[in-house]
């Protein structure tokens, strides 16, 4: 033993530690980046830090790889070749800024709605919102229109917050934990820590997923669902725990629209309203006195079911009594939807008895006196410990909507929506429909070198808040907010550049994204994106979409369509902050936000996005960008995040606020708050009052700190709305009841999607197909160990996936002879693709699937081409239009949700035929060659060898 | 010298790893690289990092597998495969073959605390070790042409540089589903030990005679859903929801 | 297993060197015959040859010199030292043959005895892998000592012939070992092919109380060290012909050349023994890329393979 040279035990890890967050997914867990001799040592989680503390996963620990890639973009860079080429020249940033600002000038002035602002993966929402603001265009939204706005879009109508940066499970208390299908590098370390918690409690934890890997593989429950029938299975547990009674009455009379009065007045324009007071306060029955009273009147003893004549004579009714009528229905008993959900009748009927039984059988107390907004004094905070998380799996449908209203419904039903044990809100929500903005876009909002009067995304109240013009023709270039996609509340990035190409609703001039790989993974059908990027007017000889500028730090396929590349940096080397005012990453007990700095410096020439961005706005003159003199206010985005005020006293930043720095949420600008926050490990944390940390939706100490905090500045209780008033207004246009009534071609769409109480409809892609000749569903899954497209130039994340296989179930595999490594055809509607399969018996068995965006294009992001990532790798995306298959009434309509235009990438519908083993999946596209050139690409790392000495 | 130390050793560090918990995230298998490829020994090399033939040496890698139940739980659709995630490293076995097949005393048991190393200064690259290991746990490093393995992070484990609470490997560090845990398993008191009492902690390959130190906690039992069936509340036989409402009149007189 | 040429040709080169020591060692060829000395000078040429293939592999050939130490656990170790050791008693007897034409005794005894003992210890080297189930057996040793027997054998009757004497004896010799040897191998594949797996991804993962465990996705998508070390796998179909031609080439060819051995004489039998040298080293070549490459590592438990 004595041989051996001793080791060195106690060698110190590195020179200095500087905390900054992760962006390797949208989870944005905070990290301790070790720096030895100016290089990363090691990055591991923050263990003080709320979302992650201390865990962190393998994109996190692959920072490293991630900040060192080779595919890291050097320069600014004018497109030289063809569109797609890859062939570009350096130039310089004063040439680059110039030459966008003199392209952004001139549309500016001419017609600013002619760019279009579209931002990818962008965690600075709350700047490029109001960027695109102040230049005017009325087209800018980010990517949640093919994400998940169903889910944020259903959630803050039904209950003031959805899931992920709304909410979370009360991982502490809950007993039950239903998960529906999540994307998993969403809020994906909370969640593993929340799981094993609950795993470790012996607390029961089921899953509602096609795919049983991931969060799936641990579920003591799987319930292997048929993709799209998610609403239908909760509509029936919904059925049984009606009939059992398992519901919380006292909850619904207290917290929701249960008791609001529905007026049945068929065929007039308020049919189906709630009756209102003059002051339009919603009006209850109140069962002492026998008359209808404004909600909320102290003592009231509402009715939930009856039928009432109201004052002006009209008949009306409690909308729970509507709802218990609809649920109770024999069409949702679980035998009735077995078959199409594929899930048993006996499994139903157990997670229903499971879900009943816990939420009232073992309900938990904390003693903890709270009054509530109408001044009630309460003693405890009764808890229904059953949760449910949810995201993509069921938002990417085009039911996806109304089944994220049926998740919310079933919760509230149960009075598991901010208890103890249950769902609970993150602060700045929950926030009723009515505090967020109405959106702004139409004719009138916007003109020459003027801001746009409003912004741009927000939730239409009912038909008169659409974006169209008289004749009801949309006003934005995605058709956001028009009788398409009325609540489209994140926008549709994934219509822009077809409708841009198509010239419908009209043509642009420039196209401007941000970190959004349209070229590739992010597009529906991705062969024909590339056509249109690439498609020239015949007679100009002009591209149809003449210019795109596009932001990025790798070299994604999306840089190849670029005419101007702007270098974005690493997430190491830039400011950023993770705002309230965007998408925040609170937690149920605590108000967080936090800040990226930049840990080390860039070695290349390149800049923050959105420290460019605030220099463009300065060049550009743009209000908010510039003092009355046009001078620039600031001088990068690390400035604008310390001095910029949305409204007085409200910043990107809610820490340390003030002159002495020791205001929380409202405070004058501190200077030296950056350095605070970086001091603090670069987050900020207030933790909510222990009497307002629960029923935040009702509570007045919570509603009191909200006030104080600055997320409003009056009260903003909210009541859970299941029935929705709303999307009957819609329903009332598309009958031709109510003004402005909805155009012929959008009615019948709108009145099988736009029902008061949630319903659940057939996907529409099955719905217009033959079942015979596209019998299984296709879908993708994200793995654990990649963001999207990013990974796959990260040396050590790709090598966990560096091809993906199509996982077929055995019973398919079965009738088609196939085995392992097999080749087939997966032929859709609209295109074919040739993979390569794997058997696989944990999946739903009517549903293959595969890793999401693991597949690259030859010459991107810094790859040989002959990479298995090009090679055998592939998208599911070409097999998905944009559009439906035609129906015959002359329109293409939307591969989409009716209500809020969310991309519906889950419907599609395959059918499979064995193929020739190839070499390469199909279809393949050509290397672009140019992307890789003058690339010093390693043929070997020995990364940190030079400390192992 | 490759003999082995008298077993077993005062302490046995190691792992216990909570297959009931790992969701596969690949969490630990970076960490350990990040950790280690600037740690202990030479870089953990990767041969073609992007080209077609990307391959390193990584010290911990998550396996996956679908385990077929004899007569399961067939729920619907769904097939009737589970899937677990099985984060493998080495096992700082009590009779670690590796060590005793080593020409040169590279490899060895720490007499101490039982952990299995590589000195590599000493290692001629033979390659033996590897192929006595049935676990895989041991990978040459294709640049330095010297046998990677696990150290159980012992740069960290007792480094006195860094705090208290974070002296424990990288991969139990790092884990987001507390499914890796550290500690002394030859002390019956330990939270490792227990654990691996209540949880019937189990032995790979026991036929291979290694004795190894890191337990596995196999999946929990799990029960059916359509078992709780019964559990619902029959109510009153009345069609549709007209006894439904007299109940809720019934509950909110209570109220 | 993968076969490593360089570890082919160390035990199938070095076996046959030590066969051609011991068979010199104990006596067997006429010391003062010219062929003799070349035999002595080819057997340590075989020996050290097959030693500096096994070199090729090393990842850090330059430390080798640190294999000697551990012999008290590491048969690699053993036999790197018996290698040096076996040099000691070889050069004295090849000494004494090339520069005084006369044969030591007990040099000649104790080189053969260490030649043996080196040979076993490269045969234990595969043998004590517990991981490798169809090496872990005595055969193995037995396999790898007839079949150093008998090259050298066939080794001895080739400079016999080349001396012009009869070399009887070895030819029987030969004829025998040939026969022991492959039977021993026959016997060792029935073993391995009969084999009932020691470890199973059941017991591997621990998880076959519940069910039948099938690998889902491997740990990293491409190759590693360990599936290009251990992963290597054969064709049935492709590894049953390579057996025949093992067989043919390092058996019957040589034995049926030994039976017409005495039937010639002069160069003809030079001919035919040197014919039998080479089917035989083919023959086992062969045979040594079917022991790695039909062997199965219990790590391929956890990789599907």
């Amino acid at each position: 033993m004595k041989s051996h040279a001793r080791v060195e035990l106690s060698k110190p890890v590195s020179d200095e530690v500087r905390k900054t967050t992760c962006y390797m997914c949208a989870c944005r867990c905070g990290i301790d980046v070790h720096l030895k001799d100016g290089k990363i040592r090691y990055i591991e989680g923050n263990r003080d830090h709320p979302v992650n503390r201390g865990v962190l996963c393998a994109k996190g620990s692959a920072g490293i790889m991630q900040h060192y890639a080779p595919a890291r973009l050097k320069a600014p860079m004018l497109r030289t070749g063809p569109r797609g080429s890859g062939e570009f020249k350096e130039i310089s940033w004063d040439e680059a800024l110039g030459l966008a600002t003199r392209w952004m000038g001139e549309v500016r002035e001419r017609d600013p709605k002619k760019l279009a602002f579209f931002t990818g993966r962008d965690q600075s929402q709350s700047l490029t919102g109001f960027w695109a603001q102040q230049y005017g265009t009325p087209n800018y939204a980010a990517h949640g229109g093919f994400c998940s706005v169903n889910m944020a879009a259903a959630g803050i109508t039904t209950i003031g917050g959805a899931f992920w940066e709304f909410g979370a499970p009360d991982w502490e208390r809950t007993k039950l934990f239903v998960l529906f299908g999540v994307a998993e590098d969403h809020d994906s370390n909370p969640i593993k820590i929340g799981i094993s918690k609950l795993k470790q409690r012996g607390a029961r934890f089921v899953s509602v997923n096609p795919v049983r890997t991931g969060y799936s593989a641990v579920a003591d429950n799987w319930i292997g669902i048929r993709p799209g029938t998610d609403g239908l299975l909760i509509l029936a547990l919904v059925h049984e725990l009606l009939k059992a009674r398992r519901i919380d009455v006292d909850y619904l009379a207290r917290y929701s629209n249960a008791a609001w009065l529905v007026i049945d007045a068929p065929g007039t324009a308020d049919h189906g309203l709630f009756a209102r007071d003059g002051e339009g306060r919603p009006l209850v029955f109140e069962t002492v006195t026998e008359q209808a009273v404004p909600t909320g009147s102290r003592g009231a003893r509402a009715a939930l079911s009856g039928r009432f004549t109201l004052p002006d004579g009209r008949s009306a009714v409690p909308s729970f009594q509507l709802l218990a009528e609809e649920y109770l229905d024999p069409k949702y008993a679980p035998e009735a939807v077995a078959s199409k959900t594929g899930v048993d009748a006996a499994t139903i009927r157990g997670l229903a008895a499971e879900i009943g039984r816990v939420a009232f059988d073992e309900a938990i107390e904390i003693y903890e006196p709270w009054t509530d907004v109408n001044g009630e004094r309460h003693q405890s905070f009764v808890g229904r410990p059953v949760s449910f998380h949810a995201m993509r799996g069921i938002s990417a449908h085009s039911n996806g909507f109304q089944t994220a209203r049926a998740l919310h419904m079933l919760q509230v039903l149960i009075g598991a929506v901010d208890c103890p044990g249950g769902f609970r809100f993150e602060p700045p929500y929950p926030k009723p429909l009515e505090a967020h903005p109405r959106p702004h876009g139409k004719a009138e909002h916007f003109g020459s070198n003027q801001p746009l009067s409003g912004p741009h995304l927000g939730f239409p109240l009912g038909p008169e808040d659409l974006l169209v013009d008289e004749e009801g023709r949309p006003a934005r270039i995605d058709k956001a907010f028009s009788w398409e996609a009325p609540i489209s509340a994140h926008g549709l990035m994934h219509m822009v550049i077809a409708n841009a190409h198509a010239g419908d609703p009209y043509p642009i001039d420039l196209l401007f994204l941000y970190m959004a790989n349209m070229a590739w993974n992010s597009s529906m059908n991705t062969g024909g994106v590339i056509r249109m990027l690439e498609d020239k007017d015949e007679e100009t000889g002009e591209y149809r979409i003449p210019r795109i500028i596009y932001s990025d730090a790798y070299s994604s396929e999306m840089v190849a369509y670029a005419d101007l590349v702007l270098p974005d940096t690493t997430y190491l080397e830039r400011h950023d902050c993770i705002s309230l005012l965007d998408r925040p990453i609170s937690e149920p007990d605590a108000v967080n936000d936090a800040i990226r700095w930049p840990v080390v410096e860039p070695d290349r020439d390149v800049r923050a996005f959105q420290s460019v961005l605030i220099d463009l706005g300065g060049r550009l003159k743009l209000p908010g960008f510039v003092d009355h003199r046009g001078t620039p206010l600031y001088e990068d985005y690390a400035d604008y995040i310390v001095r910029h005020e949305r409204r007085p006293g409200i910043g990107p930043l809610a820490g340390f606020r003030g002159l002495a720095g020791d205001r929380v949420g409202r405070g004058a600008v501190n200077r030296d708050q950056l350095r605070r926050y970086i001091e603090n490990g670069s987050f900020f944390s207030a933790h909510i009052p222990a009497e307002a940390q629960f029923f935040k939706h009702a509570n007045a100490a919570y509603q009191d700190f909200a006030v104080r905090m600055g997320f409003f500045d009056k009260l903003q209780p909210v009541t859970f709305q299941l029935y929705s008033e709303v999307l009957q207004k819609f329903r009332l246009s598309a009958e031709g009841l109510r003004e402005p009534v909805a155009p012929e071609i959008h009615r019948s769409r709108i009145l099988s999607a736009f029902t008061p109480l949630p319903a659940w409809y057939q996907p529409l892609e099955e719905a217009a197909l033959d079942e015979e000749a596209f019998p299984y569903h296709a879908i993708t899954q994200r793995p654990m160990a990649m963001y999207h497209s990013w990974g796959s130039m990260n040396a050590w994340l790709r090598q966990i996936h560096t091809k993906n296989p199509l996982y077929v179930p055995g019973a398919i595999c079965d009738a088609h002879g196939l085995k392992d490594g097999d080749w087939i055809w997966v032929i859709s509607h609209h295109g074919r693709i040739k993979v390569e399969i794997a058997h696989s018996d944990a999946v739903n068995s009517r549903t293959m699937w595969t890793w999401n965006a693991i597949g690259k294009r030859g010459g991107a992001w810094a790859l040989d081409p002959k990479s298995p990532e090009a090679e055998k790798g592939f998208l599911m995306n070409h097999l998905i239009h944009e559009l439906l298959p035609p129906k015959g009434d002359g329109m293409r309509w939307s591969n989409s949700d009716p209500v809020t235009g969310q991309a519906a990438w889950y419907d599609l519908r395959v059918r499979i035929e064995k193929a020739e083993p190839g070499e390469t999946s199909e279809p393949h596209f050509s290397d672009m060659a140019g992307l890789r050139r003058g690339e010093e690409v390693p043929a070997e790392l020995r990364y940190g060898q030079e400390w192992s000495k | 010298m490759t003999s082995l130390p008298p077993a077993p050793t005062p302490k046995q560090l190691g792992l216990v790893i909570d297959l009931d918990v790992c969701v596969g995230c690949h969490a630990c298998v970076v960490s350990c690289k990040e950790w280690n490829t600037g740690g202990y020994g030479a870089a953990l090399s990767d041969q073609d990092p992007y080209g077609p033939n990307v391959s390193g040496a990584w010290l911990n890698r998550v396996h996956s597998y679908e385990v077929v139940p004899d007569g399961g739980e067939i729920v619907g659709e769904s097939g009737e495969a589970r899937i677990v995630h099985f984060p493998k490293s080495c096992l700082h076995c009590e009779d670690a073959p590796c060590v005793t097949v080593c020409p040169t005393g590279a490899s060895y048991k720490r007499a101490d605390d039982g952990i299995v190393l590589v000195d590599e200064s000493m290692c001629i690259g033979c390659g033996l070790c590897a192929w006595a290991c049935p676990y895989g746990a041991r990978e040459m490093d294709l640049a330095a042409g010297v046998m990677k393995k696990c150290t159980l992070c012992i740069d960290r484990i007792h480094n006195e540089t860094i705090e208290e609470v974070d002296r424990v490997p990288s991969c139990v560090r790092t884990c987001p589903a507390n499914a890796r845990h550290f500690g002394d398993l030859a002390d019956p008191g330990s939270d490792v030990s227990r654990m691996v009492a209540e949880r019937g902690g189990m032995d790979l390959m026991p036929e291979q005679g290694t004795r190894p130190v890191n337990k596995y906690l196999p999946p929990r039992a799990r029960r059916p859903l359509a078992a709780s069936a019964p559990g619902i509340p029959l109510a009153e036989e009345t069609d549709g929801a007209k006894g439904f409402f007299a109940w809720l009149d019934g509950m909110l007189d209570r109220i | 297993m993968h076969p490593a040429l360089s570890i082919i040709l160390f035990t199938t080169i070095s076996g046959l060197g030590y066969g051609l020591a011991a068979v010199l060692g104990l006596g067997m060829l006429d010391p003062t015959a010219v062929p003799t000395k070349v035999a002595h000078f080819a057997a340590l040429a075989l020996i050290s040859g097959g030693l500096l293939f096994s070199t090729l592999h090393l990842g850090n050939p330059q430390r080798a010199w640190r294999a000697f130490s551990q012999w008290r656990s590491s048969w690699l170790s053993r036999e790197g030292v018996m290698a040096i050791v076996t040099f000691v008693p070889l050069c004295m007897g090849a000494y004494a043959a090339i520069f005084e034409s006369r044969h030591l005794v007990v040099s000649g005894l104790i080189g053969a005895a260490c030649a043996a003992v080196t040979v076993y210890c490269t045969s234990m080297i595969y043998a004590s892998l517990k991981s490798v189930q169809a090496w872990h057996t005595p055969w193995t040793p037995a396999c790898y000592l007839l079949f150093s027997a008998a090259g050298g054998l066939l080794l001895g009757v080739f400079f016999a012939a080349i001396a012009g004497a009869g070399g009887a004896l070895m030819q029987m010799l030969a004829l025998l070992l040939l026969a022991a040897a492959w039977a021993a191998k026959f016997r060792w594949r029935r073993e391995m092919l009969a084999m009932r797996p020691l470890s199973t991804p059941e017991s591997a993962t621990g998880l076959g109380h519940i069910g039948q465990v099938k690998l889902f996705e491997r740990p990293h998508v491409n190759e590693n060290y360990l599936t290009r070390e251990m992963g290597f796998k054969v064709a049935r179909k492709h590894a049953e012909k390579l057996w025949r031609l093992a067989v043919l080439l390092g058996g019957m060819m040589p034995a049926l050349l030994l039976v017409a051995m005495p039937a010639a004489s002069g160069w003809l039998a030079v001919a035919l023994a040197a014919a039998a040298v080479a089917a035989h080293f083919l023959g086992v070549l062969v045979e040594r890329w079917l022991f790695f490459a039909e062997a199965r590592h219990a790590v391929m438990n956890y990789y599907g393979g």
